[in-house]
């Protein structure tokens, strides 16, 4: 069996450029999305929403409704009772919890609550029956401002807590006081993280089918996390967890807003248990808009402390945190993270901050790319500039002036994270090398005398990222991988973590195909199927490869440990060598194929002592920290004094996340992370009025970032690997947004600053920028 | 996002849609503004009948002094028209700031015109441009020009049964520069304003002004306070921001999440200043 063949070299993957192996289908219009799926008998699901901010439900008519041919069920409030409410998964002391049902019952607290579920056999039917359900409400007043809502008299969002207030939360480390007392100067500044709508491509969507004679549930949906999905609807909906089985079909981006459970979820649940027939309920734009959690909506109150020479000694934040109506499944927790991101790159080890969680008539607000990290850096970030200015210290000097040094890692930080790994310098002068530092200020020095207003905006961020730790996160932290070497020698590899667009199928392949020395072609990924992949926590945190690639590498580990045991049998000797796909006897040459390998393992004739068949292995991995990328953005912008618009001229994005499995991918984050940060700096807003009607309600109002707004972005690395996992990665789904917004928001500061101006909140809209170097109350 | 439910007739000619017009049927044509309407559901028509398949309403054709452009000629066509191109540039230069591609090769001038969105592009032009529009009803045609026709936010002169079958605009007699400026809602991409200028000189003085402006009130309107403090002068710098100052005179501006009702008189003003010495530039 055993024989001498010419052995190809294994050619690495890692490093390169590979095209991603998702991408045909996606482009060619092929992929599996929820709204794709059709079935027998399959029923369609319509919610009546709340128009209203806030209202009592004084009565609800369904008559008119159900008498419409094609209708098959109606279902409100009363019906849902036995059915847990939506889970919140963040614990805080004192916490306050409503109790969020899947459907209002006398009362409803934003517009877009779900207030009642028609289905129907088929969608334009179920649409219109929609329409004539008839709710009578009477309106309250609503609040939909945080500020607002903590106002002495502001209308109660639940009449049972007259403050609006969920929770307050205090952490401190070192002595603020101390630092305050010492400092030569302390600078201070309301900065607002505005709400924001995540607007994945693709909407939510759900497809439920119960199996009444299994008692058995499928559940589709566009979804982050599968596995968390199904345990928790299987805790809701009182279903045995073993006998629910979730599917994340193709995702088209989640970036946060489908890492949660949502009520649509169970309530299709319910309905398909109800009526015996598989339900379809696909979100409309206009639903997202208004139910799918929103992100941001912060509005903090920042001091620094420093010292002449630009030291900084401690942060002080209070910080107002919108949370909306309810609690999604991480609403409360997502300012805390905020809080451990205070101390951002510096080494000052003194910081006080406090958050007050608030209640407002609005779509919950949750994890949306960055999760906390981008308002925290946000902050930090302009303060840092502001300290600059206010010594009149150049804004990349003060920055290396703080930044903790390499020989201090690990770093414990003033939060009680320990920073792995840093060398925070390096990207920052390698992006002032890429602009031309010197030469862009003297430029800028004779624009200004001109009267041209350019600006020239750093960002140096951290991160913490691979979510993370189990103790240190609301439903652990690990992740899985399963390894099978199937008898042809081709690779299965199943992960726990659920890839909606950032390219694990790609990347996976490439781990699995370096460790075991084959063809990238030869493997194939599965995820997203609680009934084909072994339990799993999802994506999100960028965490994916840092702690999923980490599983499947120790995975890989133990199935190589296995495969020599075969192939040393078979080549009968205990001294081999596995490489490029084959064992080798180190002694006579002689070497056997993985292939070969494979099938002798399924096909049993003779097993290598205390070696069962087959070759397939799992690992479960608990990651021992997080880890801590790092970067520098510089954007250099000038503003049109007439008209107030900004022009990006340049964009440099330096990051560090590691090790680099493929650059190509890694470019990709980064470039739509950038887009999205700009979005924030310069577009996006989600206004809600006076009466919680939210105003941006649609793309024709809620700006989007498109590639004609895009600058080019000049994007790099340096690579500082991290030792918390073996692949030395550590994250880079969402550094793009967290660098941006601040590089955006400093540079047009820097732009203004000869007109005194010293902060601006965001977006930066053009009439803001016109009002402001106009003199004008902006 | 799922409309009422509704009929849908594609008539062979125009005879029969004007029938089914008459009849109380909704006219279609690119779709671009009737059907996120229907979607979200802010209109409900139970008959719509498409006028887009009617290819005897998609032309543009020179006659005499005039170019007549059929009301379901898509924008695009208007955009690249050789003949639009080089009569009368002001228009096919407006079309090319309509939308994005995928709505410039559905959307119509017809459909344009007769929703009168107080954004849309067209309307600059054609008040600019004085054009006519032919208006048909069962009972026969009549002629309004663009003034009389945009009446107020999604008003038209139109009446119940008629159909726009053509916009007329005059070939531009040499000497004429013209430019259109817009400012972009940044979310939709419609006009926040826009501006249309038409000048010719003669004589080293503008001899002729036409501004049309869109986007800043409830409708489109011809600037004539602007137009006439830049006829007969010289057009420098000084008399065009003189000219531009008055481009808002008379406006109840609109105000938004986008642009205050000071921002964007401001915005006209700039934009008609630029409009116009881009449009004088093309003079020669
Ligand atoms: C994303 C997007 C961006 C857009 N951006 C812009 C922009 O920047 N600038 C701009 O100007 N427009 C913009 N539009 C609108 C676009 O130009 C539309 O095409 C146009 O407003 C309507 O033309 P239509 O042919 O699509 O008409 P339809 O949508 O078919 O009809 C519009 C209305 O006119 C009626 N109608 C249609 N044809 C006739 C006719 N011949 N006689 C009488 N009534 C008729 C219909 O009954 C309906 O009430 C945008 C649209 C979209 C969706």
């Amino acid at each position: 069996m055993a024989t001498t063949t010419i052995i190809k070299k294994h050619e690495p993957s890692i490093g390169k450029r590979l095209r991603r192996k998702e991408d045909p289908r996606l482009i060619t219009g092929t992929a599996t999305y929820v709204e794709d799926l059709q079935m027998p008998g399959m029923h369609y699901a319509m919610v009546v929403r709340s128009p209203h901010g806030a209202a009592n439900i004084k009565s609800i008519d369904t008559s008119a409704a159900a008498a419409m041919p094609g209708v098959a069920a109606i279902f409100t409030g009363k019906d849902i009772l036995h059915i847990a409410g939506v889970p919140c998964g963040a614990s805080l002391p004192g916490l306050r919890v409503p109790d969020h049902k899947i459907l209002a019952q006398d009362r409803v607290y934003f517009v877009g609550h779900p207030v009642a579920v028609v289905v129907a056999t088929d969608k334009y039917v179920a649409r219109d029956a929609a329409d004539a359900i008839e709710v009578d409400y009477d309106v309250l007043q609503a609040v939909a401002d945080p500020e607002k809502a903590l106002a002495p008299g502001a209308p109660a969002v639940h009449p049972q807590w007259p403050d609006n207030t969920a929770f307050t939360f205090h952490q401190e480390g070192g002595d603020i006081e101390k630092a305050f007392k010492e400092a030569d100067v302390i600078v201070k500044e309301r900065i607002v993280s505005q709400r924001l709508i995540p607007s994945a491509m693709e909407p939510r969507g759900v497809v439920a089918s119960w199996h009444a004679a299994e008692k058995s549930l499928t559940l589709y949906t566009s979804t982050q996390v599968p596995h968390l999905v199904r345990t928790l609807i299987a805790q809701m909906l009182g279903i045995d967890e073993n006998r629910v089985r979730v599917v994340a079909p193709e995702v088209g981006g989640g970036f946060g807003s489908k890492l949660n459970v949502y009520a649509e979820e169970a309530l299709m649940s319910f309905v398909s248990m109800k009526i015996g027939k598989p339900v379809k309920w696909i979100e409309s734009r206009r639903e997202n808009f208004l139910t799918t959690i929103h992100g941001r909506g912060h509005v903090d109150y920042y001091e620094v402390a420093a010292k002449k020479d630009g030291t900084i000694l401690g942060i002080k934040v209070k910080l107002i945190q919108d949370l909306g109506s309810y609690h999604q499944l991480l609403t409360p927790a997502i300012p805390t993270l905020s809080v451990l991101m205070l101390p951002g790159l510096y080494r000052s080890k003194n910081m006080s901050a406090d958050i007050i969680g608030v209640f407002t008539n609005c779509v919950p607000t949750d994890a949306y790319r960055g999760a906390g990290r981008p308002e925290a850096t946000h902050g930090i970030e302009r303060m840092v500039d502001i300290l600059a200015a206010e010594l009149k210290m150049d804004p990349a000097e003060i920055r290396l002036k703080n930044f903790i040094r390499n020989e201090e890692f690990p770093f414990p930080t003033a939060t009680g994270l320990i920073y792995d790994t840093g060398d925070y310098a390096a990207p920052l002068r390698k992006a002032l090398e890429t602009v031309n530092y010197t030469e862009l200020r003297k430029e800028q020095a004779e624009a200004r005398k001109q009267g041209r207003l350019m600006g020239i905006g750093i960002c140096t961020y951290g991160e913490i990222c691979a979510m993370g730790p189990s103790p240190a996160t609301p439903a652990g932290g690990w992740e899985s991988a399963t390894v099978k070497i199937e008898p042809s020698g081709k690779v299965t590899v199943m992960t726990g973590v659920s890839p909606h667009g950032q390219g694990e199928e790609t990347t996976f392949s490439q781990i699995a195909a370096d460790a075991l020395g084959i063809d990238v072609e030869d493997i194939l990924v599965q995820h997203g199927d609680t009934a084909i992949v072994q339990y799993g926590i999802g994506t999100f945190g960028s965490r994916a490869t840092a702690v999923g690639g980490a599983a499947l590498h120790f995975a890989l580990q133990e199935i190589i440990t296995k495969i020599k045991k075969f192939g040393a049998m078979l080549l009968e000797t205990e001294d081999i060598t596995y490489s490029d796909g084959q064992c080798t006897c180190n002694k006579t040459g002689k070497s056997i194929s993985i292939k070969e390998i494979a099938g002798a393992a399924y096909r049993a004739m003779k097993l290598p002592a205390n070696t069962e068949p087959g070759l397939v292995a799992t690992y479960f991995w608990e990651p021992p920290n997080f880890t801590f990328p790092f970067g520098a953005h510089i954007m250099v912008s000038e503003v049109e004094k007439e008209t107030g618009n900004i022009s990006i001229k340049r964009y440099v994005a330096i990051d560090d996340c590691g090790n680099v499995l493929n650059p190509l991918i890694v470019d990709g984050q980064v470039h739509g992370g950038v887009a999205q940060g700009l979005g924030q700096a310069l577009w996006e807003q989600a206004v809600y009025d006076d009466n919680g009607q939210l105003v941006t309600g649609e793309f024709t109002d809620y700006t989007m970032p498109r590639a004609h707004m895009m600058p080019w972005i000049e994007s790099g690395h340096t690579v500082t690997p991290t030792p918390v996992n073996p692949l030395g990665v550590k994250g880079v789904g969402e550094a793009g947004t967290i660098g941006a917004s601040p590089a955006a928001v400093n540079s047009v500061v820097d732009a203004l600053s000869p007109l005194g101006v010293r902060h601006i909140d965001m977006p930066m809209t053009p009439e803001k920028i016109w009002k402001l170097v106009n003199g004008r109350n902006a | 996002m799922i409309p009422h439910q509704f009929d849908y007739a594609a008539p062979k000619s125009l005879d029969e849609a004007l029938k089914a017009i008459a009849d109380g049927a909704k006219p279609l044509s690119g779709g671009m503004s009737l059907v996120p309407m229907m979607k979200l559901r802010l209109a409900a028509p139970d008959r719509v009948v498409d006028l887009a398949r009617l290819k005897e309403l998609s032309y543009v054709r020179e006659e005499g002094s005039a170019l007549h452009v059929g009301a379901t000629t898509i924008h695009y066509d208007v955009e690249s028209s050789a003949a639009v191109k080089s009569k009368c540039p002001l228009l096919a230069e407006t079309a090319g700031f309509i939308g994005d591609v995928q709505i410039r090769n559905m959307g119509t001038m017809g459909g344009s015109v007769a929703h009168n969105d107080p954004s849309a592009d067209y309307p600059a032009a054609l008040q600019a441009l004085e054009a006519k529009i032919v208006l048909k009803g069962a009972n026969g045609e009549r002629t309004v020009s663009a003034a009389d026709f945009f009446v107020d936010t999604f008003t038209t002169s139109l009446e119940e049964g008629e159909i726009v079958r053509e916009v007329v605009v005059p070939v531009e007699a040499a000497g004429t520069g013209t430019s259109y400026a817009k400012v972009l809602q940044p979310a939709s991409g419609f006009a926040i304003v826009g501006i249309a200028v038409r000048v010719r000189k003669s004589g080293g003085k503008i001899s002729m002004a036409r501004i049309g402006v869109t986007g800043l009130a409830n409708c489109s309107y011809r600037a004539t306070a602007a137009e006439k403090a830049l006829e007969g002068t010289a057009g420098s710098d000084a008399d065009i921001q003189a000219a531009a100052a008055l481009v808002a005179q008379g406006a109840d501006a609109n105000s938004d999440l986008h642009a205050s009702a000071e921002y964007r008189t401001h915005l006209a003003k700039v934009h008609a200043g630029r409009a116009i010495k881009a449009a004088l530039g093309k003079t020669a």
